[in-house]
């Protein structure tokens, strides 16, 4: 080899980008994931598709009169939250995986955490997406009326802890040889204290009891979602670099 | 530019690069060639600071690795075979989304320019789905120069392209490396990478066998060189 | 192969001995129940198994979370022999307390926050063994794995509480026992001393069978580095 001369060291720049190029670089990803998916729209309809398959199947699984149905809604709500939930989780990181994009956000001068967050939030609002379609439409089918506020707030804090942890899960599970499979198995378990929180103070809620009752569950959610958006953002990194 | 002293990097308990040496100057446009298996994406992986080195001392830009990694990637631009590009975006889209991650100035402008420089403006409001692979490479060396990077890693760019493809690629090369930029480029492909590179490395096992300028290749085939080097 | 150093040895009697001692306790020395009879006697075991179970999963978590910080590869060898270990034990501490509670409660079954979390426990370590097995990388093995620990580790006591917010008719062994509580009885001197020797024999087991597992992994480790070298 030819004799080279070493480079010089530059001054330490920083290493910590602005809070503006941050933020901007967790608006960018949230907005290239709503315009993609609003022009396919391949992961809300599946996503929709696969929540009203569900209730249908619910409808002949219980065989519900109205009394039970009543006791019975926050239940078949959830479940299919949580099971048409994993399938946008999954798609939306099979998306970048499958191109390479997640090399492509990988290489992009920002924290790695932006990209936990920007992945979070769409992923929040596909889920938001699709539970604002299924409440409707299950009021109509079971006749029940679930234009509750106290619901709706449920259904906001169950879906950001049950996002935060699974963003965090569906990066790592992209990752392994068994890929969609794995995430509803690493997922589940998890989650279930949202599932607890959410059906009781669901159910709390339209059955119409009084707030103080409530309110063990609603406290349960926010914990749940404080403390594992946290570690996940504390942890992303080791999920996505090498 | 690039000064790398005594790479390491394992994988469990498997070593696939021992103790690498590897220095670019300024403007120098080094081909690494090697068979399948020695060590070159996961060296350019490396380089790309996508992967953490096992041992060693790797310097890009003036900036260390992994440390400083952030300040890297402000001046490095990757192309990979695989086009690291949205296909539900159009061209313009995929651009803008990577200007805003890269905080590009004058964004607009830009977008314009490289869009141009690529061949793709009549083709900006299309999703680069139904881009073919030679315009999506194309597309994807607009989205590495975007930032204006110093330095220019290619791992194996004309992977899957015909012919025509893959001169348009060329004189898109020449023309970027032109531009004063440091290049590394893993090819394959020994004819193309004659007329563009400027040095030519051998990774084999894992350390570089052989390195000549393109002036020092003298009389001898690259293929011979090549041949040589994996022999000795 | 390493030959088991003589503490190992010693230990290795040690816990036979103790074991044998705790069974003879049990039998011989603690007195009959006065409504339970020789059912009871099961919960000495099934308090001693959730004990190690305990200890292996903080020891789990623990070792999860010093992989992360250091990436030494020994830590998640402990993490995985500390999970396995838990599964197992926390498994035998599930199943004799459903043959204890099949007499006393009338049902092999409740749902009531110890057992339910203990279950949904298992599935976490069920996960964690299959996330592993999807992962050929042993880097990316270990650093999924501390992160999955990490996250049940936090995930499983809050299970707890939250299913706690429910009812429970599992008895509170030591401490107050509210007389609603079925199945729920004092323990008289001799029982305290019985269930404090099982807890310390099995926590000497757990040691043993701990270092066992450690050993083993190790060892599976030097064999995949004598496969590696054999193909290069």
């Amino acid at each position: 080899m030819t004799h080279l001369q070493t480079t010089e060291l530059r001054p330490s720049a920083s290493i910590h980008p602005s809070s503006s190029s941050f933020l901007k670089a967790i608006g960018a990803i949230v907005w290239k994931d709503l315009v993609a998916e609003l022009r396919s729209r391949e992961l809300l309809s599946a996503m929709l598709v696969f929540a009203l398959l569900v209730i249908l199947i619910f409808n002949f699984a219980l065989e519900l009169d109205p009394s039970t149905r009543k006791v019975a809604t926050p239940g078949i709500l959830w479940a299919t939250f949580a099971f048409a939930g994993t399938l946008g989780l999954n798609r939306s990181m099979a998306v970048e995986k499958d191109r390479g994009c997640l090399d492509g956000l990988l290489l992009a001068p920002v924290d790695r955490s932006a990209i936990y967050f920007g992945k979070t939030i769409s992923n929040l609002a596909f889920m938001l997406i699709v539970e604002v379609v299924v409440l409707p439409v299950y009021s109509v089918l079971y006749n029940t009326n679930l234009f509750n506020p106290g619901l709706i707030i449920v259904i906001l804090l169950g879906s950001v802890g049950y996002v935060a942890v699974g963003t965090l899960l569906s990066s790592m599970a992209v990752q392994t040889r068994t890929r969609d499979v794995m995430l509803p198995i690493l997922l589940f378990p998890v989650v279930i204290p949202i599932l607890i929180a959410a059906v009781k103070a669901s159910s709390g809620f339209l059955q119409g009891v009084a707030l103080e009752e409530v309110m063990p569950y609603i406290n349960l959610l926010i914990v749940y979602d404080v403390i594992f958006t946290a570690v996940a953002y504390m942890v992303f990194d080791y999920v996505v670099e090498e | 530019m690039i000064s790398v002293k005594k790479l390491v990097k394992r994988f469990g308990l498997k070593t696939v690069l021992r103790s690498l040496d590897f220095e670019v100057q300024e403007g120098e446009f080094v081909a690494l060639l090697g068979p399948n298996g020695a060590g070159k994406t996961t060296f350019l992986r490396i380089l790309a600071s996508l992967s953490r080195p096992t041992f060693g001392d790797v310097r890009v830009a003036g900036y260390r690795l992994p440390n400083q990694a952030a300040a890297v990637r402000r001046n490095l631009g990757v192309v990979s075979h695989l086009p690291l590009l949205y296909g539900d975006l159009t061209a313009e889209e995929n651009l803008r989304f990577y200007g805003r991650m890269y905080a590009v100035p004058e964004l607009n402008h830009r977008i314009d320019d490289i869009l141009a420089l690529v061949g793709l403006s009549s083709r900006r409001r299309d999703l680069v789905r139904t881009f073919s692979r030679g315009m999506q490479q194309r597309l994807a060396i607009g989205r590495a120069i975007l930032h204006d990077p110093d330095v220019l890693l290619f791992d194996e760019p004309h992977t899957g392209l015909d012919q025509d493809a893959c001169d348009m690629l060329d004189n898109l090369l020449r023309e970027v490396a032109g531009q004063g930029r440091t290049v590394v480029m893993t090819s394959h492909d020994l004819a193309r990478v004659e007329d563009l590179a400027s040095r030519f490395d051998v990774l084999s096992h894992g350390v570089v066998t052989a390195s000549a300028g393109r002036n020092d290749l003298g009389g001898h085939n690259l293929l011979d060189f090549y041949r040589q080097a994996l022999a000795g | 192969m390493k030959p088991q150093p003589l503490t190992l040895k010693v230990l290795n009697v040690v816990s036979v001995l103790l074991f044998l001692g705790a069974l003879g306790m049990v039998f011989l020395y603690a007195p009959l129940e006065a409504t339970m009879n020789y059912v009871q006697k099961i919960f000495y075991f099934h308090i001693a198994n959730a004990w190690i179970g305990m200890l292996g999963f903080i020891a789990a978590a623990v070792a999860g979370i010093l992989y992360l910080v250091k990436h030494d590869q020994k830590w998640d060898i402990i993490e995985l022999a500390a999970v396995e270990i838990s599964l197992v034990f926390f498994l035998i501490a599930i199943l004799a307390g459903s043959i204890w509670a099949r007499p006393t409660w009338g049902a092999y079954w409740t749902w009531e926050p110890r057992l339910t979390t203990a279950a949904i426990l298992e599935m976490v370590y069920v996960a964690y063994l299959l996330l592993r097995q999807g992962i050929d990388d042993p880097d990316r093995r270990a650093r999924f794995s501390a992160v999955y620990t990490l996250v049940g580790a936090i995930s499983v006591p809050i299970t707890f509480m939250s299913i706690r917010l429910f009812r429970t008719i599992h008895p509170v062994v030591i401490g107050s026992n509210p007389a609603a509580t079925t199945g729920s009885f004092d323990m008289t001197a001799k029982m305290l001393v019985t269930m404090f020797f099982a807890l310390f024999s099995f926590s000497i087991i757990f040691i043993d069978l701990f270092w066992h597992r450690i050993r083993l992994g190790q060892l599976a480790q030097n064999v995949e580095q004598l496969k590696l070298e054999e193909l290069q």
